[in-house]
């Protein structure tokens, strides 16, 4: 899935820990527009959780999130 | 929820422990950020998280406070393993290994969050800690009757 969607931000979260990732894709949801995709990789195991319930509480919809070697990778969409 | 049907979370912080201050913010930051409107009611010992580094007390007794309670927020010690002082430095140093943002940067970030901070009215009175003592940010002070009413709307109520 990550190969064919269209990435609008990249965002580097690695190294920052609760509750910076889920701080740094709030802060930057709208710097995409409506529909757009932020592509975020975090080294924070929890973020796995806390991205997810972010984004339900939100009204986001993470697409995706991917465990690779010892980088989260989420690929997160921006509803509204 | 609050007038403009966002969730929210509603405060107390009595503490002026390190420990309890790194809670505090990190869930506060953490509801800002999930876009909730955050209201931090700092009292008594809370106060001082909220200062600048400055000397404050108008009495002998408020000066003796503000020297032996004085400083800002990074003088606050851990409610265990204190040490006079070298607790916050063990655990300054096991923070900063995991790269742990800084109390004052994560109360810098509440601010830019737009986190609502306000000081107790009472204790400020009480402890000859004056709203002049305290960083840019932070929202006049306010008395139990408006925590409450926040509280009451809030989805969210924690005392710290």
């Amino acid at each position: 899935m990550s190969d064919e969607t269209k990435i609008d931000l990249e965002l580097d979260l690695k190294g920052l820990l609760c509750p910076l990732p889920m701080v740094k894709v709030s802060q930057n949801i709208n710097n995409v527009p409506v529909g757009g995709v932020i592509r975020a990789v975090a080294t924070d195991p929890g973020a796995m959780a806390d991205i997810p319930a972010w984004a339900q509480s939100t009204g986001n919809e993470v697409l995706s999130a991917d465990k690779e070697g010892s980088e989260f990778v989420f690929l997160v969409k921006r509803v509204k | 929820m609050d007038e403009n049907g966002k969730k929210s979370l509603a405060m107390v912080v009595m503490s002026g422990d390190m420990d309890k201050l790194f809670g505090a913010f990190i869930i506060a930051n953490g509801a800002a950020a999930m876009g909730m409107d955050v209201t931090m009611f700092f009292t008594f010992w809370g106060l001082r998280a909220l200062k600048k580094n400055v000397k404050t007390g108008k009495t002998f007794f408020g000066k003796m406070l503000g020297a032996m309670y004085g400083g800002d927020i990074m003088k606050a010690n851990p409610s265990k393993f204190s040490f006079g002082g070298m607790g916050r430095w063990m655990f300054g140093k096991m923070m900063g290994k995991h790269n742990v943002q800084k109390l004052n940067e994560m109360r810098d970030l509440a601010v830019q969050l737009g986190v609502n901070m306000y000081g107790c009215q009472m204790s400020m009175d009480v402890m000859e800690i004056p709203q002049e003592s305290f960083i840019d940010g932070v929202q006049e002070p306010v008395g139990v009757g408006f925590f409450l009413l926040k509280a009451q709307n809030a989805d969210i109520q924690l005392f710290i």
